[in-house]
């Protein structure tokens, strides 16, 4: 499904990914790991779309299509989801209102015929309750006074919603306690498919004791370095990053 | 029609902003806003007689015959003509005013009627006149069947219909052109014509109680709620004509009613005038709430052409509990110099004002209000959106005046502004002046750009740039447009999208 080949970027004028390759399968859950500044973030957001990053060689390939030569709203309607790291607050605009307009968007561009607002209530109201979300964060103006965990349980929520077909979370753990880490992690539980693949950036461990991932890799100095399964983690968790420069 | 190239080629030089925003000026969309289009602004082909521009004691006397007006409105014309000679044009704003050649304008232009009094009935009206309307999306007719909102049309200089006006009459309502007003009611309109906006207020106004040539006039008699929505349509078509329109309306203790106007005109090379006179006066326990959707042609995209609107707009709250509301969403004129106000005079009295005003391409606008606290316990509230894109000017001007009497006033003020691009400019004039220390004042104020982040936002979700710019202005807009009618929110919205973007469907 994901092809990524030796690919070099930069965000803003700082080289970040320095020949990284990795391929998803569907149904695939892969997390990356690695310390700070080694590049994960800027892997999310190169998937994405998002300007700031930019792909100086190599390629991506995503179901068959050139990634990179897509712009970032066709990548969302072709099914990549990036549950952000900040996600942004937009005044005014209440969450469903988005939701609605960001998935008729993606619907237009799919050649499906747009919800209407009642079906796509019904659609909501259920996902609301499936995802053990709150009934207020329908209403409230996107992430404008959410607390942490609610806006990174809002991520999850919006991509319950879109089901896209890659999702990546990029360190959607950081912040949460022990609860809000159950509620994200059972939200990607729920979602996990034969067809749906994800990709888990995160600095920590503990969420894969929740969501468990078919493969771990290590993001260092803008490459993988590493790969292995879950165990990975676990030794990641009790030794550091360290050891792998030896 | 006025000498204004020179000073728009000035403008442009230094038009850049003091509050430089995010975006990079290649971005396409920003180009393709700039390239909007004005649907309103065609041209009906109809024989019209038009006064030969100039203006002197003459042209006034002219205007007053035309319409058969009474003695004592004649002189109430020529006394404001007279002060008008003695005054100058302000110029505290933050605008760039080209000259204005007061002598090149015709201040009077009504479309031939088949015979020389007001049409008794829309039958009788020029079909081109309601195919016009048609075309601006007020038919008369269907909003007289289904909407259910009276509206009065002014073409030019004239009134050329007013619907619904036998339902309203049952009520006690009275809604006419001000021409026939002045004809049917004299006693209502000597008393209240200029009671809110003296002739020597300002330049405009002044200007206007002279040579005023038509406008709407509304009266809700005691305890009455108009059972419908009043609406006014304003359409400037003759070339080289100025428009001085004069609305008046007046409920009496108790009443309450709900105004909307909206106006457009062609588009034109030249700068056309417009400068309106609105007074509103509530007795008692009164309610009046007056929206506005202005979309006067705002010029092309070099800033050629376009209506100069510089209209005054004031509210008395005579008695107690009275209340005013002004809403209003400003996308059109190339220059707006507009500060709907309100004095409250009646003790609890309170005064509104809600305001969105969109500026692009070369359109400036200096707006706000006035609130002016004379009676005890009373209260303001003051929400403005400004939005600037392109290399627009956009600023806000209030002032709010506590005067020494008014005890327990409160005032609460918020104005927010929103860049879109990098060479436009926001700015902020607020003034307070407070004789009495038990009033409470609050201001908050915020500027901020649509962010490259909000937009990826959007985009990462699958949403395209205009919508997602669309979306955003929207909810920056929110808290004004739950104030406006119902079907005219949806007017709004819509209007702002076309502002907005060009010619989104």
């Amino acid at each position: 499904m994901l092809k990524i080949n030796n690919v070099f970027a930069k965000a803003g004028d700082k080289d970040i990914l320095k020949g990284l390759s990795l391929n998803v399968k569907p149904g695939e859950v892969h997390a990356i790991m690695g310390p700070n500044g080694a590049g994960k973030s800027t892997l999310g957001n190169l998937l994405a779309g998002m300007p700031y990053v930019q792909a100086q060689s190599g390629s991506v390939e995503y179901m068959g299509k050139d990634l990179l030569a897509l712009e970032p709203e066709e990548r969302a309607a072709e099914g990549v989801f990036l549950a952000f790291q900040y996600p942004v607050e937009i005044p005014g605009v209440n969450n469903m209102y988005f939701l609605r307009t960001a998935l008729n968007s993606q619907r237009k561009y799919r050649g499906e015929a747009p919800m209407d607002s009642a079906q796509f209530l019904r659609m909501v109201k259920q996902k609301v309750k499936d995802m053990n979300m709150r009934d207020d964060l329908l209403k409230r103006p996107v992430n404008v006074g959410f607390s942490g965990g609610e806006k990174k349980r809002n991520e999850v929520f919006q991509m319950g919603v879109l089901e896209p077909k890659l999702a990546i979370l990029d360190e959607t753990d950081s912040g949460l306690d022990i609860d809000a880490l159950k509620i994200v992690a059972d939200g990607v539980n729920q979602l996990r498919s034969a067809e749906r693949s994800f990709i888990i950036i995160t600095h920590y461990q503990r969420l894969l004791d929740y969501i468990e991932p078919d493969f771990v890799h290590v993001l260092a100095d803008g490459k993988i370095v590493k790969s292995g399964d879950k165990n990975l983690a676990l030794e990641l968790e009790e030794q550091g990053y360290g050891w792998l420069n030896k | 029609m006025m000498k204004q190239e020179l000073e728009i080629k000035e403008l442009k030089k230094d038009s850049n902003s003091d509050q430089g925003a995010f975006a990079n000026e290649d971005n396409a969309v920003v180009k393709a806003r700039a390239n909007q289009k004005y649907k309103e602004g065609f041209v009906t082909d109809i024989e019209s007689f038009t006064i030969p521009p100039g203006l002197d004691e003459n042209t006034i006397r002219l205007i007053s015959a035309k319409k058969n007006e009474p003695q004592w409105l004649l002189e109430y014309r020529l006394d404001a003509y007279k002060k008008w000679l003695e005054m100058d044009q302000p110029e505290w704003a933050k605008l760039k005013i080209p000259a204005i050649d007061f002598q090149s304008i015709s201040y009077y232009s009504s479309p031939n009627a088949k015979n020389e009094n007001a049409p008794k009935s829309l039958d009788e009206v020029d079909p081109k006149l309601i195919e016009t309307y048609d075309k601006l999306g007020v038919p008369l007719h269907e909003r007289e069947r289904l909407a259910g909102v009276a509206v009065d049309a002014v073409f030019d200089s004239v009134s050329v219909g007013t619907t619904f006006k036998a339902e309203l009459e049952k009520a006690g309502v009275i809604f006419s052109s001000f021409s026939e007003a002045v004809h049917e009611h004299p006693e209502l309109v000597k008393k209240y014509l200029g009671s809110v906006v003296p002739a020597r207020d300002n330049y405009f106004a002044a200007l206007n109680a002279a040579v005023f040539s038509d406008g709407s006039f509304v009266y809700i008699p005691k305890g009455v709620r108009c059972p419908m929505e009043l609406s006014t349509y304003f359409r400037i078509n003759a070339i080289n004509t100025g428009q001085f329109e004069r609305t008046l309306i007046v409920a009496e203790e108790g009443a309450s009613v709900s105004y909307l106007e909206g106006c457009t005109a062609p588009m034109r090379d030249e700068n056309q005038l417009h400068a309106a006179v609105v007074e509103l006066v509530a007795m008692t326990d009164a309610k009046i709430k007056y929206s506005t959707v202005q979309n006067w042609y705002p010029g092309d995209e070099n800033g050629k052409g376009g209506i100069y609107n510089f209209v005054t707009k004031r509210g008395l709250c005579q008695g107690d509990r009275a209340k005013i509301s002004w809403t209003q969403v400003e996308t059109g004129s190339a220059i707006t110099w507009k500060y709907p106000s309100c004095i409250l005079r009646g003790d609890y009295s309170s005064g509104e004002f809600y305001s969105v005003a969109l500026t692009n391409n070369y359109q400036q606008a200096d707006t706000g209000t006035k609130m002016i606290h004379l009676g005890k316990h009373t209260k303001s509230t003051v929400i403005s959106k400004g939005i600037s894109v392109g290399k627009s000017q956009n600023a806000y001007r209030g002032l709010i005046r506590v005067a020494k009497k008014a005890d327990y006033a409160r005032n609460f003020t918020q104005c927010d502004s929103l860049l879109i691009g990098k060479s436009c400019g926001a700015h902020t004039f607020p003034y307070t002046e407070s004789a009495n220390m038990t009033a409470k004042l609050e201001h908050e104020a915020t500027t901020s750009k649509i962010s490259e982040d909000q937009l990826n936002y959007c985009l990462q979700r699958g949403i395209t740039e205009e919508d997602a710019i669309s979306l955003i202005v929207d909810g920056f807009c929110k808290e004004v447009f739950k104030e406006l009618p119902m079907e005219f929110a949806v007017e709004a919205k819509a209007l702002l999208d076309i502002s907005l973007e060009g010619a989104i469907g």
